[in-house]
């Protein structure tokens, strides 16, 4: 079985095969691009609409270069300049969408749920790009291929997400697809930080951030979401470096060759030192980035495929 | 006034605890006496089940301000085919129910575009903001039946203290939303694995035993007449029994939703399932059920909450809360029976009985004398429930296309049919 979806809204529906063939045609395009080979043109003809509900730089830009190199036509539309602010509703504004008939829609919304409402009462492909605090499927992707380029492998390996579990979306996706393909997860982060019912993930939680990362073979920080803040997670950020930074000292109860993983932006001196983000030795993070246009290429590429598929009429000769 | 035989019934007495073969017989309106066996002539029931009707004390009707949402016209029809006679309705209307003059003018709307009984509650505060209470002995001459902010909790423990001790005096009935105010801001759902998978702003359930320790110590000191109105979690129920023990003047109640659904039916974000206080486990779920059969939690309401289809058609942080429950509430209640979990007697107890007592309305009785409000059923009937065939305006229930077992045949007001079944 390969990828067989309609659309991307989450790494839950997928199964362990599904992410396989996501990731190793990722794998494909990354090679691809590191040897200056072009790719064939398989979104050639083909609309691209990004739709971002949420400020975003880095990811919009990713899924953009991605459409662009497969030789799609890309839209972006910022809710500043569109009609939601008029006070249009989601729905309403998909379906007007919809109607202009795109082929591929990227959504990024700040309600969990969003992005599956929308791709319900559309008839083009949906790619999540992070709705709410709930899923941000193509980043635990990216994830997941860095992982396997740099260890070889993408199971029976600890892994330990550590700070803001609570309120990211790409801890969700991560904990998703990482425990599908059989790792051992750990949640470090202080109690206010972890969501309710964490423990019966199949995770280990740890509160102190040396013991958790104890033998790990991936540090995966996630960045502390001030915006999401409501106050009051944290007493301060220098209390919070003090205890959940990445720092040498800590980094050193992992394995010697445990990699060090951001999603970005980063907060230096706030959830991980500068020199370490820096170490090309430990820190993949570069590379995630890298990562993440293979991963949309393979997404929209494997969505785009589909959508053929499925729109060519069986038994009748062309 | 209306005189009428109806035989062939199994009667259901929620007073007495029994479920009887028999006949019960209606003189100007009133029950005049009821007999088990067979009787001749009359009304042949056909052996389904005659009970008081049912008092629902959580209905929001959209007047004044949101009629599109439900009027006084389609909530009457909608509660007479569900075999509810009163509505006690709920101020939390968009102009709310806060003066002498609006609650006038509900009534008179009910009156005249219903026809089964309507009695409004009123405000407790002006605007529900909870900083100056309302007047609420003019509201109770023109007619309310207790005083509540709806879903606004009162912060200000002094405005609450005061306003409580005011109705103290008026020997009038408070209900309040049992939440605290300031844990539950901006959550939709219960804390736990289902509410933090799916991402969703979410609230302890202890929260609410806290609403409803505040609100316990405030009638221990004021002594006023209490009703708690939804008492949905596990951890909520001691504080109750403790209070029970100590003599206060307590009642709770639990809409039909929380009886007969939890978290997990919300699903892929589904917002006809998004409630206040939201949906809890299955665990809170059985305990409040055990403690209605137990008759811990008085009373059972279906918390109509009437939406349009634009509020719940939105991303499930942003859509309103609320569902309607009118026509599903008797429906829904016989899943409950069906279950095993309590028999017709108790069922009627917590829907007609304790709640024309605790409010102060006609009805909830068989005993001779009282208004003939009567409910005709079928329990077993087996359905799919199609959700554009409901009478409210408004059709966001949750139990669109579920299988449900039992329907209303007719409805009587003062013995008079007010809804009949089409055969």
């Amino acid at each position: 079985m390969t990828f067989r979806a309609r659309h991307l809204l989450g790494i839950e529906p997928l199964a362990p095969d599904e992410i396989t063939a996501l990731i190793d045609r990722a794998d494909t395009y990354a090679g691809m691009a590191r040897r200056g080979e072009a790719p064939a043109p398989v979104l050639q003809g083909q609309t691209q609409i990004n739709m971002f509900f949420e400020n975003s730089t880095r990811t919009q830009a990713s899924f953009e270069i991605a459409g662009k190199r497969l030789g799609a036509q890309v839209m972006n539309m910022g809710v500043a300049s569109s009609s939601v602010k008029k006070g249009e509703t989601l729905i309403d504004t998909a379906m007007t969408l919809n109607a202009m008939r795109p082929d591929l829609l990227v959504v990024r919304h700040p309600s969990s749920g969003a992005v599956d409402l929308l791709a319900e009462k559309v008839t083009c492909a949906v790619l999540n790009a992070g709705d709410g605090r709930h899923e941000h499927p193509t980043q635990a992707l990216l994830d997941a291929l860095t992982i396997r380029r740099a260890k070889g492998r993408l199971h029976r390996l600890t892994i330990a997400i550590c700070g803001d579990i609570a309120h990211s979306r790409v801890a969700r996706s991560n904990i998703l697809l990482l425990g599908k393909l059989e790792n051992r997860l750990r949640l470090v982060g202080p109690p206010t930080l972890m969501p309710p019912g964490a423990k019966d993930w199949g995770v280990e939680v740890y509160d102190d951030m040396t013991e958790g990362l104890r033998d790990a073979d991936v540090v995966m920080m996630l960045r502390l979401q001030k915006e999401r803040m409501d106050g009051g997670f944290i007493p301060s950020e220098r209390e919070y470096f003090h205890r959940y930074g990445l720092d040498a000292g800590k980094l050193a109860a992992a394995k010697d060759d445990a990699i060090v993983m951001h999603p970005g932006p980063m907060n230096r001196g706030v959830e991980i030192d500068g020199t370490i983000a820096d170490d090309i030795n430990r820190s993949v993070i570069q590379e995630q980035v890298e990562m993440g246009v293979a991963v949309r290429m393979a997404a929209m590429d494997l969505l785009a495929a589909n959508m053929r598929e499925a729109n060519t009429p069986r038994g009748v000769l062309t | 006034m209306t005189n009428a035989l109806l035989t062939n019934a199994l009667l259901i007495d929620p007073e007495a605890g029994t479920e009887t073969l028999g006949w019960l017989r209606i003189e100007g309106g009133r029950i005049a006496e009821t007999g088990t066996g067979a009787r001749h002539g009359g009304r042949d029931c056909g052996g389904l089940c005659l009970a008081p009707g049912i008092v629902d004390i959580g209905v929001k009707v959209g007047e004044p301000g949101e009629r599109h949402k439900e009027s006084f016209r389609s909530a009457g029809a909608a509660a007479a085919a569900g075999g509810v006679t009163t509505i006690v309705t709920r101020p939390d209307t968009a102009t709310p129910i806060d003066t002498p003059e609006t609650l006038e003018f509900v009534l008179r709307r009910g009156r005249e575009a219903a026809e089964i009984r309507i009695r409004p509650m009123a405000a407790l505060t002006r605007g529900r903001e909870g900083r100056e209470m309302c007047e609420l002995k003019f509201l109770m001459d023109a007619g309310a039946v207790a005083f509540t902010d709806g879903d606004a909790v009162t912060r200000d423990t002094r405005v609450l203290a005061r306003a409580m001790t005011y109705a103290r005096g008026l020997d009038a009935l408070v209900m309040a939303h049992v939440q605290d105010p300031v844990l539950s801001a901006g959550a939709v759902a219960t804390s736990g694995k289902f509410a933090s998978l799916k991402g969703l702003p979410h609230v302890s359930p202890i929260a609410e035993r806290m609403g409803l320790e505040r609100d316990l110590a405030l009638v221990e000191m004021t002594g006023v007449r209490y009703h708690a109105d939804q008492v949905t979690t596990a951890a909520a129920l001691p504080a109750l029994r403790r209070a029970r023990a100590a003599g206060l003047d307590v009642t709770a109640g639990v809409s039909i939703h929380h009886l007969t659904l939890n978290e997990l039916d919300v699903g892929p974000y589904r917002t006809f399932f998004k409630l206040k206080p939201p949906l809890r486990s299955e665990d809170d779920r059985r305990a409040v059920v055990e403690a209605v059969a137990a008759g811990e939690i008085d009373i059972i309401c279906s918390m109509h909450t009437p939406q349009d289809e634009e509020e719940k058609r939105r991303p499930f942080e942003e859509a309103a809360s609320g569902a309607v429950g009118l026509e599903t509430l008797l429906p829904a209640a016989l899943r409950l029976v069906h279950a095993g979990e309590m028999d017709l007697p108790q069922l009627f107890r917590a829907l007609s009985t304790n709640p024309a007592r605790r409010f102060g309305v006609p009805g909830g009785s068989l005993a001779a004398g009282t208004p003939a409000d009567l409910v005709l059923f079928d329990p077993n009937v087996p359905y799919v429930l199609d959700r554009s065939t409901l009478l409210s305006k408004s059709k966001n229930t949750p139990f669109d296309l579920a299988r449900m077992q039992g329907r209303v045949a007719a409805t009587f007001i003062d013995g008079a049919p007010v809804f009949e079944r089409a055969a």
